[in-house]
């Protein structure tokens, strides 16, 4: 542990793609230990949000801290965040030119140094932890989507992280295939795993997420407990959001 | 096959050229005379340095190529300027005054610099060939990993891999079968162009044919060979290029 209670701190960021405002003075602060949960209409900012806490997208104002380090250019400070956090996509972006096995090695022989019978041992471990240890020899084109994003997030823990981002995780999957990830992440979740997540099924949400955050056009417009979110919501345009996401 | 029909074609034509005696003068590398005989050897003798000065010039072309496209992808203007520079300055000098350059130039620059070195018709080819492929090479490199979906890269990045480990695990890897078929190409490029070396004294075979031609004076016969000599060359070539399409083709698919 670094020392710091908080996994993320977000304070006054703002985010512009050319002359468009993509994120407006967000301020958000995620404890560890937490699982939130994000939504939001599509074009609300809620993957700029979450890919500028990995740094794949550079905040333009604001802090971002993460674990007690700033968010900078400094390319050592990012290194040290990225190590801290497990990225899920919502197209996996598993490496098809190598097997389930060694998409799951890659970055604990690469970047952490671990040798191959090591990575190996703790690739299967988490293989069976994702309930697909048969398939550890497979290209990811063998595939279901559903075991796809499942080695997906075997991947990130391969590497040990204490928090955990998922970008609409299920949204590339056909319907019988979200189950089968988001048990995963419930199991994750119920274990502790500090996560913020990306999506827009709200029965997940309802069983996994301590806290619920709604955004819209760049801003956070309500932050609450599922019960308090879900029967009480303060914003209108939360509630329409809600209407229309539930009636599916 | 094309390539059979091709050479069938091309040995058809030579030998009915041989038949009428009086256009074609085929006597002087007619294989069955001892003087025809040495002649071809000698004409023959120049594919070794043909081949291996293009082999060196396009390995040479593939490792500058990738050293210019690298920087001109990055997010920063001034690493991207300077490739775009080196690009579009190399792609627009013609071969032979380049080779001028190098092979007359070079060595008085380096000299300026305390650098006394020579350089032979052989090195002074390979380094104009080598930098004017590698302007194309660059831009192939560019093409191949650009058709890279952006998320691969990302999530190299997530995994905590480094510029060069994400380049060389995840990246290159699969970018190599856009990357390669065309690299070949340009190696039929390379194998045409180094006609050009004969200019500065580089004893391959368009120098060997310009040298049989001052002294057996029947330019007609001697220049079709050579074309004949090239013919094959660049046919061998792009028979390996299909098949390697192919095999990437394959691979893409299994
Ligand atoms: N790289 C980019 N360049 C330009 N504009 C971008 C870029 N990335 C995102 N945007 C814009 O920023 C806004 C927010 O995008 P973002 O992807 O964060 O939304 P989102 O909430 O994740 O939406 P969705 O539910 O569709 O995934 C959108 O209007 C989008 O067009
Ligand atoms: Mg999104």
């Amino acid at each position: 542990m670094q020392g710091s209670a908080n996994a993320i701190e977000i304070s006054c960021v703002g985010k512009w793609f050319g002359d468009y405002q993509a994120l407006k003075d967000i301020t958000l602060t995620v404890p560890f230990g937490e699982r939130l949960v994000i939504c939001g209409p599509s074009g609300s900012g809620k993957s700029t949000l979450v890919r500028c806490i990995d740094r794949l997208e550079a905040h333009d104002t604001g802090r971002i801290v993460v674990d007690g380090i700033e968010l900078t250019n400094d390319a050592a400070s990012i290194a040290q965040v990225r190590s801290e956090i497990g990225m899920v996509f919502q197209q996996f972006n598993l490496f098809p030119h190598l097997t389930v096995l060694e998409n799951l090695t890659l970055g604990p022989i690469k970047a952490r140094g671990l040798s191959r019978p090591e990575a190996e041992a703790r690739a299967m471990h988490y293989l069976e932890r994702v309930h697909i240890p048969e398939q550890a020899d497979k290209k990811p084109g063998q595939l279901s989507g559903g075991q796809q994003q499942r080695v997906a997030i075997a991947r990130c823990l391969c590497l040990e992280p204490k928090l955990m981002l998922f970008d609409e995780p299920t949204s590339a999957l056909d319907p019988e295939m979200i189950a089968e990830v988001l048990d995963v992440i419930l199991d994750l979740a119920v274990e502790g795993m500090t996560m913020v997540v990306v999506t827009h099924e709200m029965g997940f949400a309802r069983k996994a997420a301590d806290r619920m955050v709604f955004m819209d056009k760049g801003e956070i417009l309500e932050s609450a407990p599922p019960e308090e979110f879900f029967t009480a919501p303060k914003t209108a345009r939360c509630r329409k959001f809600l209407n229309q996401i539930l009636q599916h | 096959m094309r390539l059979k029909t091709l050479i069938l074609l091309s040995l058809t034509l030579f030998i009915a050229g041989c038949g009428q005696l009086n256009v074609w003068g085929w006597y002087v590398i007619d294989p069955r005379t001892p003087a025809g005989w040495i002649n071809i050897k000698f004409l023959l003798g120049g594919f070794g340095s043909t081949i291996l000065l293009s082999l060196i010039a396009v390995s040479l072309s593939m490792v500058l190529g990738l050293i210019v496209a690298l920087p001109g992808m990055s997010s920063r203007r001034w690493l991207r300027i300077p490739s775009r520079v080196y690009i579009e300055l190399v792609r627009a000098v013609p071969l032979l005054p380049m080779l001028f350059w190098v092979f007359y130039g070079l060595p008085v620059v380096l000299k300026s610099m305390g650098i006394n070195i020579s350089i032979d018709p052989f090195w002074g080819a390979i380094i104009a060939l080598a930098v004017s492929d590698s302007a194309f090479t660059a831009e192939i490199y560019r093409a191949g990993i650009q058709s890279i979906p952006k998320g691969q890269v990302e999530a190299g990045q997530t995994i905590g891999l480094t510029y060069a480990q994400n380049m060389r695990y995840v990246i290159l890897p699969q970018a190599i079968r856009r990357i390669l078929p065309p690299l070949a190409n340009q190696f039929i490029y390379i194998v045409k162009m180094s006609a050009f070396a004969s200019v500065i004294g580089m004893q391959e075979l368009t120098r060997r044919a310009n040298e049989l031609v001052v002294t057996e004076y029947r330019p007609l016969e001697i220049y079709t060979l050579l074309i004949v000599e090239y013919l094959l060359l660049v046919l061998i070539i792009s028979a390996f290029v299909r098949w390697l399409e192919r095999r990437m083709g394959a691979d893409e698919r299994g």
